[in-house]
């Protein structure tokens, strides 16, 4: 009977635990350039409501970016993007699933900044690729920020840029990610 | 009782595990999805005309478009007219995107030496997600001057002679991806027509479509059936095909037609070439956008304390 009641405790702190391991966010931040120098003007944009879920205790790490919610200064800029490089409409999401490589160097119970290790797979624009970058895991007052700069090859996912802007548009789009997380209930 | 235990550490793994693999495989579906959103069906024609005629896409708010019309003369005079280019009729115009939904735009053309402006109005847009609507309807009104010198100076001429105006509905769907069709009753009066016979008010229909080809090149057809006040073997129903093809900022529309005219009255009214008699033209539209200021920042409520910026400090 005891260690009925024992296993059944268990259950109930496996549950618990899991439950409290996890952060996510749905206002995470992602910003890319793909400016070049001779670009006439800054090729950028920004979408604020990434959608990232962490789980502490594995180091799983998994982001979900709408490509229709990247923000341009300029209109005609936003219609290029979303008509004639990522497609929008045919590959509306950007997935990366994958992990902190080095998640037992992370103390999520004590507030500092963490240097990491993130390893995984990406797609876009209905291309799958491994992506590894180092990035930063900050814990602050039982949030956490994850944040990290990586450079993606355009043509690594298909997204072609046609020879009459070749210069002005980058084929490396540098990418700047950064997530405040809230434990996940 | 080794039974109950049994089923308990079962019950346990299972548990355990489930949620584990669950775990690994998709943190993703742990955080509730959004509720789906009503969003607004973007990008139906590369531009704000299907070639002669307003099509259903309009400019982005705080933008302009500097349009250079060109129209060559008909094909059928072969070489000694160098095939039309030895003659040419344009218009210059500037487009301005107001809202969403809202635009004016102004012109001049030599033909006539007609100036014409027109404002345009879409109440209803089309758009998926709750409380969707299937189509754009747009309304547009615009007016045109004639600027040349009286025909007869002789007899009194009264200003308003020179004016004429159309109204405008555009009801139009964006199919798929590559194809939009859209429909466009028309109704253009004259202040003042040649003769007594002829109507005041011309009532038109126009067809427009697109048809993707690549990601930045489009095929292009715009037809408006005039239903009174063609003139049997002088005035013909103006029929335009081309291509849009869109290189980075500018949007080039290049085409065949047998219209003349760049404005609503002058392309359904004044229409004197014939496609039977192979005399359409080559034309072009040459579009090129500005933004003319910053992308309005959507006012979304920003998580309380920032906590990014009081760490960077």
């Amino acid at each position: 009977m005891k260690k009925i009641i024992i296993s059944l405790a268990l259950v109930v702190l496996a549950c618990q635990s899991q439950a409290q391991d996890k952060y996510f966010t749905k206002t995470g931040k992602i910003y890319f350039d793909a400016t070049t120098p001779a670009s006439p003007e800054k090729i950028e944009g920004t979408n604020k409501s990434v959608t990232c879920v962490i789980d502490s205790k594995t180091g799983n790490l998994q982001f979900s970016v709408l490509m229709k919610g990247f923000e341009f200064e300029r209109a005609l800029m936003e219609e290029h993007f979303n008509e004639n490089y990522v497609e929008s409409s045919k590959y509306p999401k950007t997935e990366f699933r994958g992990q902190v490589t080095d998640n037992s160097t992370v103390n999520y119970h004590a507030d500092g900044v963490y240097p990491v290790k993130v390893k995984g797979k990406m797609n876009l624009h209905g291309v799958s690729k491994d992506v590894e970058t180092s990035g930063k895991i900050t814990i602050k007052g039982g949030k956490i920020i994850a944040s990290a700069a990586f450079a993606i090859v355009l043509a690594d996912y298909n997204v072609s840029i046609p020879t009459l802007v070749s210069d002005k548009v980058s084929k490396n789009a540098s990418i700047t990610v950064e997530c405040v997380m809230e434990p996940l209930k | 009782m080794k039974k109950l235990h049994l089923a308990a550490t079962c019950l346990f793994i299972f548990l355990f595990s489930s949620q584990q693999s669950l775990a690994q495989d998709d943190l993703l579906s742990l955080v509730a999805k959004d509720k789906p959103k009503k969003e607004r069906i973007k990008y139906a024609f590369k531009s704000p005309r299907v070639i002669n005629g307003h099509s259903m896409e309009f400019l982005n708010p705080r933008t302009m478009d500097f349009r250079i019309l060109h129209r060559f003369g008909p094909l059928d005079q072969g070489y000694k007219n160098f095939f039309g280019f030895d003659q040419a009729n344009m218009r210059m115009g500037l487009d301005f995107g107001i809202f969403h939904n809202l635009m004016v735009g102004i012109g001049r053309s030599n033909y006539k030496k007609e100036v014409d402006g027109y404002i345009k109005f879409a109440p209803v847009r089309q758009s998926t997600g709750p409380g969707s609507f299937p189509v754009t309807i747009a309304l547009v009104s615009g007016m045109t001057l004639n600027t040349s010198p009286w025909e007869d100076p002789a007899k009194q001429n009264f200003y308003t002679s020179r004016l004429a105006y159309y109204f405008q509905t555009i009801i139009g769907r964006k199919f798929s991806e590559s194809f939009t069709f859209q429909l466009s009753p028309t109704l253009v009066h004259l202040n003042i027509v040649p003769l007594q016979t002829q109507s005041n008010d011309i009532y038109a229909l126009g067809a427009g479509a697109r048809m993707k080809v690549s990601k930045r090149v489009a095929i292009t057809v715009d037809y408006f059936h005039n239903f009174n006040g063609l003139e049997e073997g002088v005035t013909f129903d103006p029929i335009s095909v081309g291509f849009d093809i869109e290189t980075g900022g500018h949007v080039f529309q290049l085409h065949f037609s047998n219209a003349t005219g760049m404005n609503e009255r002058a392309f359904i009214m004044e229409t004197t070439n014939d496609w039977a008699k192979k005399q359409m033209r080559f034309g072009f539209n040459l579009s090129r956008v500005f933004q003319l200021g910053k992308k309005k920042e959507k006012k979304k409520a920003e998580p309380k304390g920032n906590i990014i910026t009081i760490i960077n400090k």
